[in-house]
């Protein structure tokens, strides 16, 4: 029996090797362009065309990000399309002389550890010898992966994280945060902005729906995570002044919980009427499945990523229809005149609705032409061609804003440049619901394919009882 | 507030005890701390969508697909690593806690980091006394009350049962009435890892599956064991109820704090560790070096 066991012991290991390479492999089934996910991955080069014999080099350009997660996924998916894009159209070209460029894949790991997210952009900058960084999510990983890159050098474009900070460091220290810009998405303070306006759509249209009058109460559930920290503050701060809405309580669950069903208990139980989801993480999906599950008489209006996803709908078993949240991407929604071509290529690759982290795509277009209006890969004049980028990308006009500002570098936010939309799940399908009937700067600011939002019948039922 | 705390504790304290009684077993029985436990329960969980989701079998076929693979997978480990080590504790602890972390990364490497998710058994709610509770965890509570009332009839009624004790209580002396002590401890194995299974089978379709949903309960499930006094099992069913009431109270006090509820319960837990080092219903450590 022992050399029987003896014997097994390596068999079984092997088979537990081979197990995971035969994983990797169906990965690739999935998304034959993606190469196995490991700390930092080889050079993509299987699926774009072979640097046709003018090319003068290459342009290595890292992409970091939780890989194994739909945030990473999308972070490479977008720069993939920008990559194939530029590339077929010859690359990019310096004073003269056309480069390709080259995708370098680095999982962070950055939702679970800020260590592996430090070490991936070490290695990505050092060993593979990255010209560019972008990406990131999580903002706790990506002020440490940003010293990094700053130390190196490094420009670094992000594409995933909120922290204000990440910006104000570069007013803080210029010459050495000068290398950061933020590509997507706008800063927790802006994030409140719009989570206010699709709150006040959903409070008009419910108190006018069903002629409740008393303030709505609202329940704030949101991750324990940095980027949250501020979001929670100013909904605190604005909800009951801007809105008259009355907070109930805020709720803060682990971003990687697979159970939320106590904190909806309670939350049902403080009697709320819209539920603000503040969430970046996975547990997104329990919590729109459960909330659904439940059939708590709620609206559910605010930021949760997982439910940009195409796959949200399955994932929750349709009980995540109604939810609301704040997006970037949605399909046939024109917020410029580049959104729908975008999406749908996505769409027709990837089988994918675009999440933010998508932002890769523009984040490579811009430095596309920040290079070539350099006329050269040095760095510091790169750096100034960037300040003065203004883009219409397939999610927003990019425009950082400028050294004299509080935060420099960050994308700039409102009419005309990046708004984000956001968007509501009504039977399967993701649909724009804001911007719509604006005021003031907003006014007149709708994009084509924009619907109205709708009442989740349960709410409607209980407030027309109450 | 007072239900829904009542009737949440009660619905996790089940589903903490079903997880802790098995590590507890294991652990009274061969003295081997399983750190891969509960990445067994996840395992199960993921057999679940597996079998069911993504093979399109039916429920009651993946089911027991699920179960049985977990269980064969559990008592291999066993038979096949620990076994020949089982004397070397730490070296145990660290064999345990790497076989958890290839399973998460296997399952990582097939279905990605982000949850799938699987159909509840029957869908819907029930509400007791205003608070609903989800039919998919009455469910998951009534078969951790069933399993752990067939564990001590099993235990207290059976010639493996007495066995099992007998073996847990002095392997040697065991031995020596003829009982097979490594096939007693790799039939535990098998029972700890049939229970690890259950609670992933009856509790993975509430959840979202992911592949670290074994960290938080094993952190859980440890504290519990030694709360309720290492290798007792009446000692890990009282102390999952203590450690759930906690975690649930937190969270319907101090909303803004759910996230702490743990580290909350496991203050709890050091709290009592203070006054009875031993645990609830423990060995005193005197009392186990003589």
């Amino acid at each position: 029996m022992k050399r029987l066991a003896f014997l097994l012991t390596p068999i079984l290991v092997l088979a537990l090797v081979l197990g995971g390479l035969a994983c990797g492999d169906d990965d690739d089934d999935k998304a034959p362009t993606q190469p196995p996910t490991a700390t930092t991955q080889p050079t993509d080069t299987s699926t774009p065309p072979p640097p046709p014999p003018t090319a003068a080099g290459t342009i290595k350009i890292g992409i970091i990000g939780p890989m194994e997660f739909v945030q990473g996924e999308h972070h490479w998916y977008g720069a993939q399309m920008a990559r194939d894009e530029i590339n077929a159209a010859g690359g990019i070209s310096v004073a003269g002389e056309m480069y390709l460029i080259e995708l370098e894949r680095a999982d962070s790991n950055e939702l679970f550890s800020t260590a592996d997210a430090v070490t991936a952009m070490e290695r990505l900058i050092t060993a593979d010898n990255a010209d560019f960084v972008m990406g990131g999510i999580r903002s706790e990983a990506v002020l440490a992966m940003q010293d990094v890159a700053m130390d190196y050098k490094t420009i670094f474009l992000g594409c995933g994280a909120s922290e204000a900070e990440l910006c104000a460091r570069v007013k803080q220290d210029y010459d050495r945060y000068k290398y950061w810009f933020r590509v997507t998405p706008f800063s927790g303070l802006n994030l409140v902005k719009n989570v206010l306006f699709e709150l006040g759509i959903a409070g008009a249209i419910i108190t006018q729906g069903t002629g409740f009058e008393g303030p709505l109460k609202v329940a704030v559930l949101a991750e324990e995570a940095a980027w949250s920290e501020p979001v929670v503050g100013a909904l605190n701060a604005f909800v009951p002044a801007k809105l008259g809405m009355e907070i109930v309580g805020v709720w803060k669950p682990s971003a990687t919980a697979t159970d939320v069903s106590t904190e909806l208990s309670a939350i049902e139980n403080s009697g709320a009427h819209i539920v603000v989801p503040i969430l970046s993480g996975p547990v997104g999906i329990p919590y729109g499945k459960q909330l659904g599950e439940l059939e708590i008489p709620v609206a559910s209006v605010g930021i949760n990523v997982e439910a940009q996803k195409v796959g949200f709908w399955d994932a929750t078993g349709g009980y995540g229809n109604y939810m609301t949240d704040l997006n970037f991407y949605a399909q046939g929604v024109a917020v410029t005149e580049k959104s729908v071509a975008f999406v749908d290529a996505f769409i027709e690759k990837f089988d994918e609705i675009p999440t933010y982290n998508a932002g890769t795509y523009e984040a490579i277009l811009l430095l596309k032409g920040a290079i070539e209006r350099a006329g050269t890969l040095d760095t510091d004049a790169v750096v100034a061609e960037l300040e003065k980028t203004d883009m219409i990308g397939p999610g927003a006009r990019i425009v950082f804003t400028g050294n004299d500002t509080p935060e420099p570098h960050d994308i700039t936010y409102g009419p005309g440049y990046a708004t984000a939309i956001a968007t509501q799940w009504q039977d399967g399908e993701m649909k724009c619901i804001w911007p719509n009937l604006g005021v003031d700067e907003w006014e007149g600011i709708m994009y084509d394919g924009t619907v109205m939002w709708q009442i989740p019948p349960l709410l409607a039922q209980r407030l027309s009882s109450e | 507030m007072i239900e829904g705390i009542l009737i949440n504790g009660l619905v996790k304290a089940g589903l903490y005890a079903l997880l802790a009684t098995g590590f507890s077993l294991i652990f009274g029985v061969t003295r081997i701390i399983n750190l891969a436990h509960t990445a067994l329960y996840m395992l199960a969980a993921y057999g679940l969508y597996y079998f069911g989701q993504e093979l399109g079998l039916s429920l009651g076929v993946s089911i027991a697909l699920a179960l049985v693979v977990t269980v064969i997978i559990g008592a291999l480990t066993y038979k096949l690593f620990i076994e020949r080590i089982r004397e070397h504790h730490m070296t145990v602890l660290l064999i345990t806690l790497a076989f958890a972390i290839i399973f998460e990364e296997a399952m990582a490497r097939e279905f990605s980091r982000d949850a799938v998710t699987v159909p509840s058994f029957i869908s819907g709610y029930w509400e007791v006394a205003g608070v609903k509770v989800l039919i998919q965890r009455w469910l998951a509570l009534g078969t951790a009350f069933v399993a752990l009332i067939g564990l001590w009839l099993l235990l207290t009624k059976t010639k493996l049962g007495t066995a099992i004790r007998a073996a847990g209580q002095d392997a040697e002396v065991a031995n020596l009435m003829g009982i097979n002590v490594p096939r007693t401890f790799l039939i535990t194995a098998g029972l700890a890892a049939t229970l690890a299974a259950i609670s992933g089978i009856v509790i993975g379709p509430t959840l979202g599956v992911v592949p670290h949903m074994w960290t938080d309960p094993l952190i859980m499930v440890m504290a519990i064991v030694v709360l309720g006094g290492l290798g007792s099992l009446k000692g890990s069913v009282i102390a999952a109820f203590i450690l759930a009431y906690v975690e649930v109270i937190v969270c319907y006090s101090f909303p803004e704090h759910c996230y702490m509820s743990r580290a909350i319960a496991l203050g709890a837990m050091i709290l009592t560790l203070m006054v009875r080092p031993e645990g609830l219903f423990g060995t005193s450590f005197e009392e186990e070096r003589l």
